[in-house]
């Protein structure tokens, strides 16, 4: 596709309209054809059905919708509906009551214990498994929208063998055929190339194949895996071994670029343990967080101290830190003037935690780093304390790197008989100077599994559609070790199979089911008799809540029967989600001499940085809709990554005219990035606290078949990555071609305006004045009110307390909401409109300088005021107050006026323009929470604390004739959130832990002096400064600007 | 000059005026009427089903409890329609030959559901809890009508928010112990002005008419 | 002899030196009736009018296509988004209704006061504001995309969902207000066309215009009793009236006023948008008198005396809502409250500053002009000033929907508005139907009302004067 002529078109409209500043608005251009062809382009249909969706739907369907909402009061008649029971119900399921099941995500080596919500066997919503220790109940984005990812309408959906359709089990008989091929040369052409492998029972079946054929080769590869972890730790330790942190028992913590709480599934862990030392309730015994980071993390966010500096030099950074607190074996690199200062303070806070302190480093920093950051924990006697070191939760870790070059070299060498490729794709994500695509051409017979047919699959003869996991038995282990079962929560949709099965068909014993697989796997390691009294009972996922084990939907209950020792084991694994006693025991370690050695290359010039895209990950999720829609942390992009630059660096080259403001509205400039003979055109997108000349680009975009929603979105930067830089390249040349494009961004404005409604005290400055947080400049007196009297709330009172001491913007909540209450996806195009619709923002203020400014998130959902200004000015009453205080919206009442939107402060309000809903794909009808109406077009709609769960609560409280108790009504953003910043409950009753928080001094409504009266109350945040580094007058709290 | 109209226009002007009023205001009553028919409703509309099922022979003359077939009236939001077994359990048995229930039979053999027409079909925006109901003392008698007297099935209420709303405004009207919930053709021993008020108090009834009590 | 009598008058006379007269000299009634419905039943259609109508007609059927795609695909078609909820919409509603107060202005309380130099104008001054209030009934209804639902939701009627409208919110109450208005103005408006449509009834010639004529003329003989009686009703009319023309502008600017956005949350906003809606209304009226007595050789009857006054309410009206620019700035730094301050900061200075500025070049300074009689007597000139003040007004319910909108009280939720050709077509379109309408009014009904005419010229003075 030739964009670049699209863009030309644009480029040219763009700047015949750039005399009339004032319409500061895509709009001026968004009608030409130019920008339609455009747009078409960069969103192909399913896209641009979401951007347009009532092209292709009829007039009448849409008044049949519409009436249909107005309800039956016109005259309307209800379309006739059919009720199909089953033919035999399964014992256990009862209609209208959703069943949970235990399963876990494998993801990049690793897992995350999950809870799906089943409604009659389909998979709806997906929460943390508080029994799992990876989890503890909260999840992060990816595991949220991998229901999307399941009823993606655009996963493959059948075996192919040159783009034809063929059954499995031809591609079984492939296989076999090939086996016995290399039976003769030890298996000398056999490659299997997968990603990072976390399941026991796969890499059992890949050891089980390498050990027939001791000649064939098993590579791995994570375009963003732990290389340099992994490496780092053989640099120390001389052995592969996974840090395990205890940041919950830190009270200092230095992170050398690392985003300890947000990467990875570990990040879930992570983001609780810290928060477990900061949250409001946390009282004094705050830990303090010192972030050295090139780009501005969601962990840096949190931090106490950030300091940003080039990648070159933090590895110096580490030296210089390591030899000020006597770590044998390092000498101090040259450091910054700035990075100096810090030095001494840092050092001094480390050794007076002796064993109380952690040193994280971030995946991003070369293996010497790390090396050096194992040395300085061992050092500090923080070992056995705060860090100890298990084996890794990958089944073979290896150096993936050379790994894969070593590959593609013997695949150039015509070495390669036959390439399996198990899920990833190599294609797109390889450095780009392996070439990886011309060396596949080498290689005679290659087949592919995943869940699209990706560049990959494009170029092998045989693509195998792979059960997404919700589809499928397998197990996996996380950070910690713990395995879990995973099971499937729906017979796959697309009958993709596991990676699992299609290892079986290598294997001597040929195809088999996966159930059968893993059991086998299991129960050989724990030597348990599958031998039962009766015959081995069916598949049967166990369901974890409400009570015993069940049958999935539709497939019929076996009758109830004696148990082999094994499946009684087995049950139970399936139903709490994780085999116990499966987490790492502690391995000692010794450092090793010399580990400090390797030098990271001096930098030069501006230094572009690589990380997986806080969205879309490596691309993997490309075709998410959700992910791509989700404003990212920092930069409030959706739909595209961009070159993020530092304010300052971009006023040097001359990026940016105009006043800061404008600059951080959506019109980005582009530019052209050269390094040798290698380019890319890229929009820059201003960053504040990114490092000095340093530019961060984010991986995962520019995908060319990633699907109709992920295709041709954002700007593929594998271009600059190359095998020997794949975390940085230095040196880069920025060229600034004049174009610009245009990035929809959701919130174009990033500085307070000196508003205090982000609050902020050091820790010092609340214990000085305990009351800052509620000081209420503009509140009028409650006395002047002409309505004396208040409603009285007898029974529940609902509110919601959100604590921005831990909140990182991890956005888990953001996506949670998403799926939870069906939330559309509506596309650049309507994004740059400003006419997202999520429930739940998260707003981020920059403060203090530019170059490193303290950044704040805050969640905003809808405050459900008690005197609510939208109530009052609605015509028809759609939105009212409900006895329990709650704002409800009426979305059948609705007539769209937009009245409620205007009039209300925190615009939380969202308005279906268009008909966002996707009524016509099969797979997403079956997505979609059955507890919450789907809304049509032309209603508004917002959040309404989830009062699905809030009414499913109090039926079930009367039924068993009590109250509902405190924690038993979890929204679906508190149910996410990693940190536990969200808590929701009755403020009526003083023991709740809501009210609790509210009654604490950090307490404070948004906007109180329009006298909304909010049920959502913000809790202030305390800093935890080093006063070395941060004398009390240089701070700042919001409420002393402005006022 | 010559007349332009004859009398009778004078009469013509004034009835028109008068024409135009009953109009507009005959309009708006259709409007009203049409809304609340049977037809709109659907209400005690027969409706062709797979299987002539009749409640009458099941619930009148067998006395057959509600629950057997209804399972989940007491713990679910949905009452539940029998799976194809239930009806096995008896037709395996009784009439396992009768014509009229080869679908059944069909169903069971072929592992394919029947599939009924919704008979008491709410719209989707409208969230409906039987259980909820049931344990506060609604009889299946006040919405579903006399179903012991229905040979086939049939929507007795308009099942419109103003009907809705009516019970949710005054439950003493309608609640009956709970012992007599499925009983059909109930009398309150008791006025039910007098029971009535005692049922509310002791089941803490709330006739909850907050909006998200239904829509959501 | 009639003439000699005339002059004679001396209050005329004194009249006469100060200010131009009403009515020209030298008319009676016969000139009167014939050269007004002559433009009705004689005089030929001018090629004129039919390029203006093709012209406004097309403009309406391009109203008619947007419509149709706003119903298909939503309002989602204009440049709406949130925070701006309301743009185009509900600028143009308010405009609209704004022009259609002239009317009821010149023909109920100038009618009142006794103000003889309305009878030339009030005739299509009023139909200018059916005209007007029907265009701007179309935004409130459409704005919602879906007005199948707004239609009988936000009337108060027993349904079967035992639901009432909210009671409190203006756009009820804007409902209410606007009903009324346009059906009074309708009422207002027929009653003084009765008599004169017998006129025609009896002065025309084919058989079908005499019936015609004759049923909307509801058998009016003229006789005393009818006289007596139709002076009675129109007078109660006027009455009625009268308070609506506060009134229906007060409730608009609730729309505004009741909300909590700063600049909207004000409470000089009734008499500032009432002064405002006098103020673009008189601009309307001229911008059609001016053509319409040129084309059609009114000057007698639409004299420069008209010309005069109708500028000196625009100057009047014009200061009055210059005040309120004033005040808005004013109360936002007196109140030292930071969100006031930063919407007037953002209104001078923002990203929509020219359109501020534009609008107080025109609305506050322009208007000095008015001062001037020698501007006064420009009727070129007054043609394009009424033009320009009709665009001012324009822009200052653009400043006052779009810039409070857009930046209010938390800075994440900022954005930026831009209309869509789509808002430009629905615009324009609304254009297309008042004018398609006021053409057609201009050439099947006499524009001034004839019988009142017939009371100004000096045979009636006579009449009166010899008993």
């Amino acid at each position: 596709m030739n964009q670049s002529n699209d863009i030309e078109a644009l480029r040219a409209r763009l700047d015949g309209t750039r005399g009339r500043e004032y319409w500061r608005s895509l709009e001026a251009v968004a009608e030409t054809p130019e920008f339609k062809e455009f747009l078409h382009r960069e969103f192909p249909s399913n896209a641009s059905e979401w951007l347009d969706p009532v092209g292709r739907r009829s007039f009448l369907k849409l008044m049949g919708a519409s009436l249909s909402l107005a309800g039956v009061s016109a005259c309307t008649r209800q379309p006739i509906e059919e009720i199909v029971p089953y033919v035999r119900q399964p014992e256990e399921l009862v209609p209208g009551k959703p069943l949970f099941y235990a399963t876990a995500m494998p993801f990049a080596g690793s897992a995350l214990g999950l809870l799906v919500e089943s409604h009659e066997g389909r998979p709806t919503k997906i929460e943390g498994n508080p029994d799992h220790p990876s989890s503890r109940g909260a999840t992060d984005i990816y595991a949220q929208a991998a229901i999307l990812g399941l009823y993606d309408p655009d996963r493959s959906q059948t075996t192919t063998n040159l783009g034809e359709i063929k059954p499995f089990s031809a591609f079984v008989e492939a296989a076999r055929a090939v086996v016995s091929g290399q039976g003769s040369k030890q298996g000398g052409g056999l490659r299997i190339l997968s990603e990072t492998v976390a399941s026991p029972t796969l890499a059992a079946q890949i050891e089980a194949l390498l050990k027939r054929f001791p000649a064939a080769k098993w590579v791995q590869w994570e375009p963003v895996g732990r290389h340099n972890a992994r490496e780092g730790s053989r640099l120390a330790f001389g052995e592969y071994v996974e840090p395990q942190y205890a940041i919950e028992k830190a009270d200092v913590i230095l992170s050398l670029d690392s985003d300890f709480m947000c990467a990875g599934p570990a990040g879930v862990r992570h983001s609780r343990a810290f928060a477990s030392r900061r949250r409001a309730e946390t009282g004094t015994a705050r830990n303090r967080l010192y972030a050295v980071e090139s780009t501005p993390t969601n962990t840096g966010t949190r931090a106490d101290h950030r300091l940003p500096l080039k990648p070159s030099e933090i590895d110096g950074f580490a030296r210089a830190l390591a030899a000020q607190l006597g770590v044998e074996g390092v000498t101090a690199g040259t450091v910054s003037d700035a990075a100096r200062k810090w030095l001494g303070p840092l050092a001094k806070d480390l050794q007076g935690a002796r064993g109380r302190g952690v040193v994280i480093v971030g995946e991003g920093q070369p293996a010497a780093v790390h090396a050096i950051g194992h040395a300085i924990n061992a050092a500090l006697g923080n070992v056995g304390e705060t860090v100890t070191y298990t084996q890794t939760p990958e089944a073979a870790p290896s150096d993936q790197r050379a790994g894969l070059r070593e590959l593609v070299g013997e695949m150039n060498a015509g070495k390669v008989d036959f390439l399996l490729v198990l899920g990833g794709n190599p294609v797109y994500t390889a450095p780009s100077d392996l070439q990886f695509g011309a060396a596949l051409h080498k290689v005679k017979l290659r087949a592919h599994v995943g869940l699209y047919e990706d560049e990959t699959a494009a170029l092998c003869q045989w693509h195998i559609p792979e059960a997404h996991f919700l589809e499928m038995w397998g197990d996996a282990r996380s950070d910690d070790g713990t395995v879990t079962i995973v099971q499937p929560l729906i017979a796959p949709l697309y009958n993709g199979k596991s990676l699992v099965e299609v290892m079986a068909a290598f294997s001597e014993a040929g195809a088999r089911a996966g159930y059968d697989l893993v059991r086998e796997h299991w129960a050989a390691q724990t030597g348990l008799s599958t031998e039962a009294v009766a015959p081995a009972p069916a598949p049967q996922p166990a369901a974890t809540a409400p009570g015993a084990p069940a049958a999935p939907a539709g497939v019929a209950a076996a009758p109830s029967q004696p148990l082999s020792p094994f499946d009684r084991e087995w049950r139970r694994w399936l139903h709490d989600g994780l085999v116990p006693n499966t987490a790492f025991a502690p391995k000692p370690v010794t450092l090793q001499a010399g580990f400090a050695k390797a030098a990271a290359p001096a930098g030069q010039g501006l230094e572009v940085v690589f990380r997986p895209d806080p969205s879309v990950y490596d691309g993997r999720f490309a075709n998410n809709g959700w992910l791509q829609e989700l404003p990212k942390a920092l930069t409030k992009l959706t739909w595209d990554n961009a070159a993020l630059i530092a304010p300052a660096t971009a006023d040097r080259l001359g990026l940016f005219k105009g006043e800061a403001d404008e600059a951080f509205a959506s019109k980005a400039p582009v530019v052209e990035l050269k390094k040798g003979d290698r380019t890319l055109r890229v929009p820059v997108w201003l960053v504040p606290g990114q490092a000095p000349d340093t530019l961060t680009l984010h991986l995962g975009y520019g995908r060319e078949r990633a699907g109709r929603t992920g295709t041709g979105t954002g700007f593929n930067v594998n271009v600059l990555r190359t095998w020997d830089s794949q975390d940085v390249v230095n040196g880069v040349e920025l060229v600034a071609t004049g174009d610009t494009y245009q990035l929809a961004s959701t919130q174009d404005h990033w500085s307070l305006e000196g508003r205090n409604l982000v609050r902020v005290a050091t820790a010092a400055e609340f214990a000085a004045d305990p009351g800052f947080a509620d000081k209420r400049e503009l509140v009028a007196d409650r006395a002047l009110t002409m309505y004396k009297s208040d409603w009285k709330y007898e029974g529940y009172a609902w509110g919601m307390a959100i604590d921005q001491n831990v909140c990182n913007g991890c956005n888990a909540c953001v996506v949670a909401c998403q799926a939870e209450n069906n939330v559309p996806v509506v596309g650049k195009s309507q994004v740059l409109n400003g006419r997202e619709m999520h429930w739940l923002r998260v707003d981020r203020y920059f403060t203090g300088e530019l170059d490193n400014p303290d950044t704040y998130h805050q969640p905003m959902p809808c405050q459900q005021c008690e005197g609510a200004p939208c109530e009052v000015v609605c015509p028809v009453a759609a939105t009212t107050h409900s006895d329990e205080g709650l704002n409800d919206m009426v979305y059948n009442r609705c007539v769209g006026t937009r009245y409620c939107s205007n009039n209300c402060p925190y615009k939380v309000r969202r308005f279906n323009f268009l008909l966002y809903q996707d009524f016509d794909t099969p797979s997403l009808k079956l997505m979609r929470n059955p507890d919450v109406t789907v809304r049509s077009r032309g209603v508004m709609e917002k959040c309404t604390y989830c009062v699905q769960r809030i009414n499913q609560a109090r039926v079930t409280a009367k039924l068993d004739d009590r109250q509902i108790r405190d924690g038993e009504v979890v929204t679906a953003c508190q149910a996410a959130c990693p940190t536990d910043a969200i808590v929701f409950g009755n403020i009526n009753d003083p023991e709740s832990r809501v009210a609790k928080l509210k009654k604490s001094p950090l307490n404070y409504a948004l906007l109180a002096e329009l006298n909304t009266r909010p049920r959502t109350t913000y809790m202030a945040v305390v800093r935890n400064p080093n006063v070395e580094l941060e004398p009390p007058s240089a701070s700042h709290a919001e409420g002393e600007e402005g006022h | 000059m010559s007349q332009i109209f004859d009398r009778s226009a004078n009469f013509l002007s004034k009835a028109s005026l008068g024409a135009v009023l009953l109009l507009v205001g005959g309009l708006i009553g259709l409007v009203m009427v049409i809304g609340r028919s049977s037809y709109v409703t659907r209400a005690n509309e027969f409706i062709e089903q797979p299987i002539q099922f009749s409640h009458l022979h099941h619930v009148g003359d067998d006395g057959i409890d509600c629950r057997y077939c209804h399972t989940s009236v007491e713990t679910s939001s949905f009452a539940g329609i029998p799976p194809t077994k239930t009806c096995m359990n008896c037709h395996s048995q009784l009439w396992n030959q009768a014509p009229i229930l080869e679908p059944v039979r069909a169903s069971f053999r072929d592992d394919r559901p029947l599939r009924w027409v919704r008979v008491h079909d709410l719209p989707d925006f409208v969230y409906f809890n039987h259980s909820i109901h049931v344990k506060k003392g609604m009889g299946c008698e006040t919405c579903h009508g006399r179903v012991d007297q229905m040979p086939l099935m049939r929507q007795q209420n308009t099942l419109q928010m103003t009907w809705c709303l009516d019970c949710h405004r005054n439950p003493e009207k309608y609640v009956r112990p709970r012992s007599e919930v499925v009983t059909m053709g109930y009398k309150p021993p008791v006025p039910q002005s007098v029971i009535g008020a005692q049922l509310v108090k002791e089941y803490g009834i709330r006739g909850n008419t907050s909006c998200s009590t239904c829509h959501r | 002899m009639a003439a000699k009598e005339h002059v004679q008058d001396p209050a005329e006379a004194a009249l006469l030196q100060r200010t131009p007269a009403v009515i020209a000299p030298g008319h009676t009634f016969e000139s009167v009736t014939d050269s007004i419905a002559g433009v009705v039943l004689t005089k030929r259609t001018t090629l004129g009018w039919f390029f203006g109508f093709a012209l406004a007609f097309s403009l309406l059927m391009l109203l008619n296509l947007t419509i149709g795609k706003l119903l298909m695909e939503g309002i989602g078609i204009w440049g709406n988004n949130v925070p701006v909820g309301w743009a185009f919409d509900i600028i143009n509603f308010v405009w609209w209704i704004g022009i259609g107060h002239a009317g009821t202005l010149i023909s109920a309380i100038l009618l009142l006061f006794r103000q003889q130099w309305r009878t030339s104008i009030n005739r299509f001054a009023e139909a200018m504001t059916l005209f007007a209030v029907a265009c701007a009934a179309m935004f409130p209804l459409l704005h919602t995309g879906r007005p199948w639902l707004a239609v009988y939701w936000l009337f108060p009627y027993p349904n079967s969902m035992g639901l009432w409208p909210q009671f409190r919110s203006p756009l009820i109450w804007d409902v209410f207000a606007v009903s009324t208005y346009g059906t009074v103005s309708a009422l207002f408006w027929f009653t003084g066309l009765v008599p004169d449509m017998a006129t025609l009834r009896d002065k025309a010639t084919s058989p079908v215009a005499k019936r015609i004529f004759g049923m909307v003329a509801l058998g009016w003989r003229g006789s005393a009793r009818h006289w007596q009686r139709y002076e009675m009703a129109y007078l109660l009319l006027a009455g009625i009236s009268t308070p609506l023309v506060l009134s229906v502008h007060s409730v608009v600017s609730f729309d505004f006023a009741v909300s909590v956005l700063p600049g909207w949350h004000a409470t000089i906003f009734p008499p500032y948008f009432v002064a405002g809606a006098i103020y673009s209304g008189f601009a309307m009226v001229m911008t059609l008198a001016i053509p319409l007595r040129k084309f059609y050789g009114l000057e007698d009857f639409i004299t420069m005396r008209h010309i005069h006054n109708m500028t000196k309410v625009m100057l009047a009206t014009g200061m009055i809502v210059a005040y309120g620019y004033a005040n808005e700035a004013f109360f936002a730094w007196y109140s030292a409250n930071p969100y006031e301050g930063y919407m007037m900061l953002n209104r001078m200075t923002g990203p929509y500053a020219f359109f501020y500025w534009s609008l107080i070049a025109i609305n506050a300074a322009m208007i000095q002009l008015f001062w001037f009689r020698s501007v006064r007597d420009n009727i070129p000139l007054l043609f394009v000033l009424s033009l320009l003040v009709n665009v001012g007004m324009w822009l200052e319910r653009f400043i006052i929907i779009v810039t409070s909108l857009h930046r209010d009280f938390l800075p994440s939720s900022w954005d930026m508005y831009a209309p869509t050709r789509w808002d430009f077509a629905m615009f324009a379109g609304t254009i297309g139907l008042f004018f398609s309408l006021f053409f057609l009014f201009v050439r099947f009904v006499p524009a001034i009302a004839i019988f009142e005419m017939r009371t100004i010229v000096p045979e009636a003075k006579l009449k009166e004067h010899h008993g």
